[in-house]
């Protein structure tokens, strides 16, 4: 993994001042969803290797949510933007 | 050829030079009643018990690799059934059995070392933990004790007792728990297995799962078509992967798990310790270096190798626990890539494919349970129900609302 990352609010941080819930591709279902939806989002993984979306948290930095693209098996960082900016999955 | 310590001053009169291979090399038949995908631990104990104890003995594994070259020679070769749990612990129980007859029934030599284990705590609140697990481990007629502080300072006098944050009050030991020879395992199911007729096709990597009328009908290979009854899916790290070949969706995401080892020293620590205040464990190999590991690096990877934070803070783990660590040097480090399931605990089920079964989700506790997983899925592909001590290893868990968490961490890949 890339050792520095580039948060868009703070800079060009390490990357121990962030931490990582993981995938970004689920989207929260309505309360209501059928319970195969909720399912889906709660465990079902596509676990796909290569260039993968993840929430990460610059919890020693200005604390927003961030979306990082990065391939999981080459460590290539590339992109990280706020959650918020986009419809970066969870809203 | 049967191994002996005879043979081998057979051998060593005769040069040395009558040694046969442990397995043949073959090429795959166009059709097999069972194909194994993945001839790591699970994979080739799998094979051997279907051939062994259920006379199913046309069987091919096919792996991508070399046999043995994933997880099972990746790991700290720990062995224990100290699990909390109804749907966990008789099934771990059952594998340490297997293991306690492992050397006869392969005649082959797997090193298995039962020095015992000892889960350190550091709070009451661990303390009453500990006692419930120990006690849930006798309710399921497994010994456990409880070490007092007193008792811990005499058997391991190296360990930082009056740490200012993590006192050490006690531990539960596990006294049938150990070590094994990780690739030994595999070797010596890989011959158990050869020798009763499964073919292993090595350098072989499945491409596609051929299916008509929703019902598999064999695996493209690299090795081309190679045609089967029923297949079985044991391929840990690469779950998702080939699972997604035949369009099942998992509870599984891959991580990497990293783990070290030292210079060689002179036997200093006699058991395995693990510290309660993280998740740091440690043992000494017969060759007298350290081995040790600790969590996930956290993060979805496929990538045999981890992240130095991680490296860092293993250590720091450790010299916290045994402060006498920061003198010694680190010779290797390694990743392996893990299936992460969603509550901790493996899978050893159907899927919603007739004849196409699947075992996975062994998160970083595969090892121990090669040779029970091995034998409860072949039971379950030989007979098509599970093995009663794998009755709770579902599929469908998740859905259902009954998962196994250990941890109690929730469904956190990454907190398991």
């Amino acid at each position: 993994m890339a050792s520095l990352i580039s948060c868009p609010h703070c800079g060009v941080r390490p990357k121990e001042e962030f931490s990582i819930r993981g995938d970004a591709t689920p989207v929260r279902p309505a309360p209501m969803a059928s319970d195969e939806a909720w399912n889906d989002y709660v465990h079902v993984r596509a676990n796909p290797r290569g260039r993968i979306r993840e929430h990460w948290q610059h919890v020693a930095g200005c604390r927003r949510w961030l979306v990082v693209e990065r391939d999981n098996f080459t460590h290539d960082v590339f992109s990280v933007t706020d959650a918020a900016a986009g419809r970066g999955g969870a809203q | 050829m049967r191994y002996s310590a005879l043979s081998i001053f057979k051998q060593a009169l005769a040069g040395n030079l009558g040694w046969t291979p442990a397995w043949r090399e073959p090429q795959p038949k166009p059709h097999y009643d069972v194909i194994i995908v993945g001839g790591g631990g699970h994979g080739l104990a799998t094979a051997y018990y279907l051939a062994r104890e259920f006379g199913i003995r046309n069987v091919a594994v096919v792996e991508k690799g070399y046999l043995g070259s994933g997880n099972v020679g990746r790991n700290t070769t720990i062995v224990r059934s100290n699990y909390m749990l109804p749907g966990n612990e008789p099934f771990y129980e059952f594998s340490l059995k297997l293991w306690e007859g492992l050397e006869r029934e392969l005649n082959y030599n797997v090193m298995l070392s039962q020095r015992g284990i000892i889960s350190l705590y550091h709070n009451d609140g661990q303390r009453d933990h500990y006692v419930r697990r120990g006690n849930a481990m006798m309710m399921e007629g497994v010994a456990a004790e409880q070490l007092d502080r007193e008792t811990l300072k005499k058997m391991l006098p190296f360990l930082n007792f009056d740490h200012a944050r993590f006192p050490i009050i006690g531990g539960l030991l596990q006294r049938r728990a150990g070590t094994a020879r990780h690739d030994a395992v595999a070797w010596g199911f890989a011959r158990g297995a050869d020798r009763l007729g499964v073919d292993l096709i090595q350098n072989c990597e499945v491409t596609g799962i051929r299916r008509e009328d929703g019902i598999v009908t064999g695996v493209e290979t690299t090795k081309g078509f190679i045609g089967c009854n029923r297949l079985a899916l044991a391929a840990a790290g690469n779950t998702s992967r080939v699972g997604e070949m035949a369009g099942l969706k998992l509870p599984i995401e891959s991580h990497v798990l990293q783990a070290f080892v030292t210079e060689g020293l002179k036997p200093c620590i006699d058991h395995v310790i693990t510290y309660g205040a993280g998740h740091f464990y440690i043992s000494q190999s017969d060759k007298g270096g350290l081995v040790f590991g600790a969590e996930i690096d956290g993060y979805s990877s496929y990538a045999q190798r981890g992240n130095l934070a991680t490296a860092e803070h293993v250590m720091e783990e450790g010299v916290t626990m045994i402060p006498g660590l920061s003198r010694v040097r680190v010779l290797r480090a390694w990743g392996g890539v893990m299936d992460m399931s969603m509550d901790g605990s493996p899978i050893i089920d159907r899927t919603p494919i007739d004849n196409l079964y699947l075992n996975c989700g062994w998160c970083y506790g595969g090892f121990k349970a090669t040779p029970a997983s091995g034998f409860c899925f072949a039971h379950l592909i030989a007979k098509g129900e599970s093995h009663h001590v794998a009755r709770a290893l579902r599929l469908d868990r998740f859905e259902r609302g009954f998962p196994i968490d250990e941890a109690g961490a929730g469904t956190q890949p990454n907190l398991h």
